[in-house]
């Protein structure tokens, strides 16, 4: 356990490390190259994109990240909750399984023109692209889940007489959830790309939409500062993710 | 066997029990005529081929599923037994909880079973003891060999103090040596805890070593083939697979597989 430990600074470490070199390569490629900023602004020029000109970072990143993580919420309280009464309906799993799996087919970025129509454009567009593709991964790892029980185990628990809700909160729920992660890692990297395709096809506010302003002018350093920041959101998000599986799946149940 | 009128009554019955899956269009037979008796507090082996009925024969005992033919009455007046909570279940793969420390998964049955949850700690700390796992409660499965997650498994299936112990090829995943050890450490368990144990098998040694008595199935078609007592002295020992006398048992039953 305590090598365990020492292995996780040192990776933690590393990461870091590779980081910051990234950054500077990227300084010194620029710097050294003598790009032109509007091809691509230096670190520190990104960086004073924050407080130059009237972009409201602010209130575009809350935008996005609201979005972000509305959509993400919603799919995982509808795909987790759609997932269960698949798990308790024989026959609704057997009916609307097939569909689900062909509409996961679907490009969902290609739906956004239609969501749009539907929804007119702004927030609530945005949010819905982002939880029509976070949902599938999360329902379908989900249900996978609930369906990876042991017989013998149900075998057991019945020969002492426990209830079908004892089997689902004692084994087959918490059987499930290192499944449930791996469906809502996959959706937060989604999430992400959901709600930034619906800022691109149309919004007035969000990172998303600022980047299509700056596009205009040119501002090369805005748009970096705003695709960091967007980047940010799904790490913020991701890391939420994790967190909650550090805290509720043992180590060696985790799916990766 | 003799029914003498001052022998203890039977703890197990069965009369002439049979099973058959109904599938589309074809039913298949997978247990017929299964009739024995077992004491209270015996070990009885069931032993035979893949297919011939073993686990199904199990889980009409543990009233998983019901019969088609015959009558099965377990308990008697002294012995009585409770269908709802008297059944123990071990079966080839451990089957732990992964997420569950190796105490909380000992007390699975206990919750389930509503039982007063201070005392079940203490007898599962116990039973962890017994099965020589000692100082592994909060280990979680993954940390722990097969053969002691094997054992893990027995001290859940006797947390509620069931009367009756069922076991599906327990030992049948575990390397020889493991086995052996397994073997020596269940004759323990069983002498010490008093359980009447139903241990299935397709390892003829193993079920002679075992049984206080042998019953043999056979395939196609499912039949009981015999059913006998094992006259050898407790305790036992590994070296008694040396015994001319276990010899003759074990030469018994790989006549009645067609295996002389
Ligand atoms: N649920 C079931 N439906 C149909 N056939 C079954 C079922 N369970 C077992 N069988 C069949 O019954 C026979 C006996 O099975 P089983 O009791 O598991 O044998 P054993 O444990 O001795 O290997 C096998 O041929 C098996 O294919
Ligand atoms: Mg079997």
């Amino acid at each position: 356990m305590k090598t365990d430990k020492g292995g996780e600074a040192r990776r933690f470490g590393l990461a870091v490390l590779m980081h910051l070199l990234l950054v500077a390569a990227w300084h010194f490629f620029v710097v050294l190259g003598e790009v032109p900023s509007f091809v691509m602004p230096t670190p520190v020029d990104t960086v004073k994109a924050l407080f130059a000109g009237d972009y409201r970072w602010g209130e575009n990143l809350l935008t996005t990240a609201g979005e972000i993580f509305g959509g993400y919420a919603l799919a995982v309280v509808i795909g987790i909750g759609s997932a269960l009464i698949f798990s308790w309906s024989r026959l609704t799993e057997e009916v609307v399984m097939p569909l689900l799996v062909s509409l996961n087919m679907i490009p969902k970025v290609a739906l956004g023109p239609l969501i749009i129509v539907w929804f007119s454009y702004g927030f609530l567009p945005n949010t819905v692209i982002a939880f029509s593709i976070a949902y599938f991964p999360i329902v379908l790892t989900t249900a996978r889940g609930l369906r990876e029980v042991e017989p013998e185990l149900i075998d057991l628990v019945r020969s002492i007489r426990g209830s079908r809700w004892q089997i689902f909160t004692k084994i087959q729920f918490p059987g499930a959830l290192p499944y449930i992660f791996s469906g809502m890692k996959v959706a937060a990297v989604l999430a992400v790309a959901g709600a930034i395709v619906g800022e691109f096809l149309g919004s007035e506010r969000g990172l998303g939409y600022l980047m299509l302003q700056v596009q205009v002018t040119l501002d090369t350093a805005a748009m970096f500062m705003a695709v960091i920041l967007i980047t940010m959101i799904g790490v913020v998000l991701y890391g939420l993710v994790l967190a909650l599986e550090r805290a509720m799946v043992v180590r060696d149940a985790r799916v990766s | 066997m003799l029914v003498s009128p001052d022998a203890p009554a039977p703890f197990i019955r069965l009369q002439g029990v049979s099973k058959v899956y109904r599938g589309r269009g074809q039913d298949f037979l997978a247990v017929s005529d299964a009739t024995f008796d077992v004491a209270p507090g015996s070990l009885v082996s069931l032993v035979g081929p893949s297919g011939c009925g073993k686990s199904t024969l199990l889980k009409i005992l543990a009233g998983l599923h019901g019969h088609d033919d015959g009558q099965v009455t377990i308990g008697s007046p002294q012995h009585p037994f409770d269908p709802g909570r008297d059944v123990g279940m071990v079966f080839q793969a451990p089957l732990l909880l992964k997420w569950r420390r190796i105490l909380e998964n000992v007390l699975l049955p206990a919750e389930i079973l509503g039982l007063p949850m201070a005392a079940a700690r203490e007898r599962a700390r116990a039973l962890l003891a017994m099965v020589g796992l000692a100082g592994f409660e909060d280990k979680y499965p993954y940390e722990l060999s097969g053969g002691m997650q094997q054992r893990a498994s027995i001290a859940r299936a006797l947390v509620h103090d069931p009367k009756l112990l069922l076991m599906d090829e327990p030992f049948g995943a575990l390397d020889a040596l493991t086995r052996d050890r397994m073997n020596i450490e269940l004759l323990r368990i069983w002498q010490e805890s008093g359980k009447t144990i139903i241990f299935v098998t397709h390892g003829v040694q193993e079920a002679v070593l075992l049984g206080t008595q042998v019953v043999v199935l056979t395939a196609g078609p499912a039949r009981m083939a015999d059913h006998f007592n094992v006259d050898l002295p407790h305790p036992r020992r590994l070296a008694l697979r040396n015994d001319p006398k276990f010899g003759e048992y074990t030469q018994r039953i790989y006549h009645l597989l067609g295996l002389d």
